[in-house]
């Protein structure tokens, strides 16, 4: 009964996770917007930042990954192979998470001493829709230091628990 | 008992001088990486106008302070490195210490922590240090790396030094993880030895 409970915890956490990365790319893959600037005018996209590009390939590997981790039977011999791949995909959501924030964060208050100004000012849509996108990509991390945690705990036996 | 078990199997055996070598090698890389990009710092007056026929000069310095991403990696490699650090003066100075199944979990733990913090701090120097070479001429943000090549090639360093961290932090968690598993051939000894039960 609890080692059901445990399964149907960890398959929603995994679909949560999968829902998070999902979200992050799809907010991050539609932030565009165009402004116009003492006549020059000026589009943000996704793709003018090499971090918010591998933000979303990032994302898009994690979703996929989750996607088919859903639907691995119970006694399949890969559940040792999840453990690795978790803290893979862990370690790529957050260098992922890591490099967007600090290219938005110069985006957002700029870097006076190279003289870089930020743009925020003059694409706030942008800039709102990229916060969202970091935030959801944040949960996606959260979520699965947990599962990575309850992986390794449900492959090996680490407390010792099981006399045999 | 399974306890005693894991912990022979732990203390003794190829897998602890294997993990000591890496922690030693992955210790001086991250702590490279920390004090090359610590003293990382170029100062260069450039002519910035004209008046009349005497030339202006204003002096400008590059440090790794002015940008927050370099400063978190900095402190991270700190940390990390401090980490194997501790781990390695452990294994070496704590010879009658008891390996517990509490003991090699958190150090399994700690090692996941530090690989992913690690990571994160590299990527996140990484993607600034490219907008600083190649600017982004859709922010109009200037490239800076050709007025102070110095400061760059030492940054440049540093982050291959913090790669090679990572990999090799990746590699010490791989190994940490694998000296949780038990030896299997203890199941087979208990099921010999338990009795039928007469009612």
């Amino acid at each position: 009964m609890v080692n059901l409970t445990k399964r149907i915890g960890a398959l929603v956490l995994r679909l949560a996770a999968f829902g998070a990365a999902l979200a992050a790319l799809i907010v991050m893959v539609t932030s565009h917007e165009r402004a116009s600037f003492f006549a020059v005018s000026l589009e943000a996209k996704y793709t003018d930042m090499a971090a918010f590009k591998y933000f979303v390939i990032a994302n898009a590997v994690v979703s996929v990954y989750s996607f088919l981790v859903l639907f691995l039977p119970k006694e399949s011999l890969l559940w040792k192979f999840v453990v690795v791949l978790d803290l893979v995909m862990t370690m790529l959501l957050t260098s992922s998470l890591s490099a967007a924030l600090a290219v938005a964060q110069v985006g957002k208050k700029g870097n006076a001493n190279a003289g870089w100004l930020p743009i925020c000012g003059q694409v706030p849509k942008f800039c709102d829709q990229v916060t969202g996108a970091l935030i959801a990509g944040f949960v996606a991390l959260v979520l699965y230091v947990l599962l990575l945690l309850y992986s390794l705990h449900s492959v090996v036996d680490p407390f010792l628990l099981q006399k045999s | 008992m399974a306890v005693s078990k894991l912990v022979l199997a732990a203390t003794s055996g190829k897998s602890s001088k294997i993990l000591l070598g890496l922690r030693v090698l992955a210790f001086l890389a991250t702590l490279s990486a920390a004090i090359v990009m610590g003293l990382n710092k170029e100062t260069k007056t450039f002519v910035v106008g004209n008046v009349g026929n005497t030339p202006i000069k204003a002096t400008f310095t590059a440090k790794f302070q002015h940008t927050p991403a370099f400063v978190y990696f900095v402190v991270a490699n700190a940390m990390v490195s401090f980490h194997n650090l501790l781990m390695v003066a452990l294994q070496l100075f704590g010879g009658k210490t008891e390996l517990t199944a509490f003991r090699l979990l958190s150090i399994a733990i700690l090692d996941m922590l530090n690989v992913t913090l690690l990571s994160a701090a590299a990527n996140a120097a990484a993607f600034m240090a490219e907008v600083g070479k190649n600017g982004n001429k859709h922010a109009r943000w200037d490239k800076i790396c050709d007025r102070f090549a110095t400061y760059c090639d030492h940054g440049a360093g540093a982050l291959i030094a913090a790669f090679a961290g990572v990999v090799l932090m990746v590699i010490i968690s791989a190994v940490s993880i694998s000296r949780l598993v038990q030896p299997n051939n203890k199941c087979s000894i208990s099921t010999a030895a338990s009795p039928s039960v007469a009612p």
